[in-house]
């Protein structure tokens, strides 16, 4: 299989990570966003807890769906409970947030402490609840390859956007804005520039 | 049978994940009994997973901390010698890069997972907890009450002018402190004097202006490191606004009492003449004492027709009244909002003042 076919792991990749920025094109997950991107270093933390978190939790509510809920799922085959998506999807994501929460803090206190601060976010960031809810999107039908790839593209992308609003911010910190758009105001428009920085990329490489 | 299945597959989800997290939580947020070195003291024995400086509290030792133990003031600095484990992002905005390498950590933030040894400040192990009765209150102006609190008969408190006192605010959630400052004399040791402003939805000015005559409060202290230096010649200067008035107030009493040839400046800063606080008695005092001055500047005289004293913001009073002089055992006190503070401690700068000699008291 050519690694450039359409809808390859590679281009899903990148799709996820550039054209369909889960942030920048989608605008999830735009309140951590904002209130972490104002210094480099916790906005790394950040996007690296987020792609971790993504990652994992995609797996495991790919396995979820495949086993339980979709119709011709694993354990009720017959019975078509994707109605319970959002529910279980949650609650997946917040256990697993919990569980990882106290095994870092048991056994890499270094790791928790730099990103511990993030973990709780993370729980209610809705930029991982919307990589689970996309990728069993049927006009895309992923299997489990394409699914790990586009979570991970996923986490990535919101990491670098995140990195690229934290730049942006401290060279802003110079910067000469009118009061009333000071803060809040300038960073929402920037985050419009870049929106329309990554739409550039669009028609080059696509999901589906 | 499709409901059953759905319900059957919600609750294996829960039940699974809840499970699972029982067991991880006993598993591994366990820390079993961990001992505290305070100083050179025996160690005392705690359980594990808790807070350092609510250790430290409950074995009655009173580092200072305003802010509750939110890691939002950086008050409770200590040293952690062994056991501290890394530095937190939460910690680092308060810390020195000295500090941070001689392994200062605030204590809010420390979790005790295993032994721990740490260093306080000698005078810390002597701050005391205090349960008093509210005696008389006064609102002073439409917004700053004057409190007293009565000691138990026969107990002291033995603190220095210019130091404050952490008054412990019933919460429902946790028992948070606030700071204020002292505004009685050190000879008077068997109360404490506070003034409180009001400040809207907070904690501890809404408590304490709740308070009624015979209440109970508990407070801890004293805390604060600033010291006055005695000697009869050396000019102490106090600048100040609004509540800032409490540890002039206490500064001021105690010279005339104790040195009352001490030469001495008070300046305080307001709007109006209804924020003025102790005009009447502070002009009194320097009256009797020759070497005593003091200046109430209003910022906003064209409201108050009658006044006949300085106008301007207060560090003007004292760019325009106070004499240079580079004598090195002259002090300033300074006390109140920040931006009154950075202005006063400019022109204090200009007028020789050393800037180890300014002492600063924000709020």
């Amino acid at each position: 299989m050519d690694i450039f076919t359409p809808g390859g792991p590679l281009l899903i990749f990148l799709a996820a990570m550039f054209t369909s920025n889960i942030l920048l094109s989608k605008f999830l997950g735009m309140c951590s966003f904002i209130a972490i991107s104002r210094n480099m270093k916790t906005a790394f933390g950040m996007g690296v807890a987020v792609t971790f978190v993504t990652f994992c939790t995609a797996m495991l509510n790919y396995a979820v769906y495949k086993g339980f809920l979709v119709k011709g799922s694993k354990f009720f085959g017959d019975a078509d409970l994707t109605h319970l998506n959002f529910l279980i999807f949650i609650l997946v994501i917040a256990g697993f947030v919990q569980l990882l929460e106290i095994i870092m803090e048991r056994f890499t206190p270094a790791l928790y402490f730099s990103l511990g601060i993030f973990l709780p976010l993370i729980t209610v960031n809705c930029a991982i609840l919307g990589v689970s809810l996309f990728m069993i999107d049927p006009t895309l039908n992923f299997n489990f390859v394409k699914t790990s790839v586009y979570a991970l593209g996923s986490g990535m992308g919101y990491c670098l956007a995140i990195c690229l609003m934290a730049g942006i911010r401290n060279k802003l910190k110079e910067a000469d804005i009118p009061e009333p758009l000071q803060g809040l105001g300038s960073t929402v428009i920037v985050t419009g520039l870049m929106a329309l920085a990554f739409m550039g990329f669009t028609g080059m490489v696509e999901l589906g | 049978m499709i409901y059953l299945e759905a319900i059957i597959t919600l609750s294996a989800i829960g039940v699974g994940l809840t499970i699972l997290l029982i067991i991880a939580n006993k598993l591994f947020g366990n820390y079993g009994t961990c001992k505290v070195k305070v100083n050179d003291r025996e160690p005392f024995e705690v359980e594990g997973g808790g807070k350092l400086l609510e250790a430290l509290y409950d074995h009655n030792i009173f580092i200072p901390s305003a802010c509750g133990g939110q890691g939002s003031c950086g008050f409770c600095k200590t040293c952690v010698i062994k056991g501290g484990g890394p530095l937190l992002p939460t910690e680092e905005p308060y810390l020195t890069e000295e500090e941070q390498k001689n392994g200062t950590r605030l204590a809010c933030q420390v979790k005790i997972r295993n032994d721990i040894e740490i260093q306080v400040k000698p005078e810390y192990l002597s701050i005391r907890q205090f349960k008093a009765t509210v005696g008389q209150c006064k609102m002073m102006t439409t917004d700053i009450r004057e409190i007293h609190l009565k000691l138990a008969p026969g107990e002291k408190i033995e603190f220095r002018p210019g130091q404050y006192v952490q008054v412990m605010v019933p919460n429902k959630k946790e028992t948070v402190f606030r700071a204020y400052s002292i505004a009685s004399v050190p000879a008077n040791d068997n109360e404490v004097e506070l003034l409180v402003r009001l400040i809207p939805n907070g904690l501890g000015s809404t408590y304490l202006h709740s308070v009624k005559e015979g209440d109970e409060v508990t407070f801890t202290g004293p805390y604060g490191d600033f010291v006055l230096d005695e000697s009869a010649d050396s000019e102490l200067v106090c600048v100040g606004g609004g509540v800032g008035m409490a540890p002039m107030r206490s500064l001021l009493r105690h010279v005339a009492a104790t040195n009352p040839q001490k030469p001495c400046w008070l300046f305080f800063g307001a709007r109006t003449t209804d924020q003025l606080l102790y005009e009447a008695e502070f002009k009194a005092m320097a009256e009797k004492l020759p070497n005593m001055k003091i200046c109430y500047a209003l910022s906003e005289p064209e409201k108050c027709p009658d006044w006949k004293g300085a106008t301007g913001f207060i560090h003007e009073s004292v760019a325009r009244e106070l004499a240079e002089n580079a004598s090195p055992s002259r002090q300033a006190f300074l006390c109140g909002p920040p931006k009154m503070l950075e202005a006063a401690r400019k022109t204090l700068q200009q007028k020789g003042f050393k800037n180890e000699n300014i002492f600063a008291d924000e709020f």
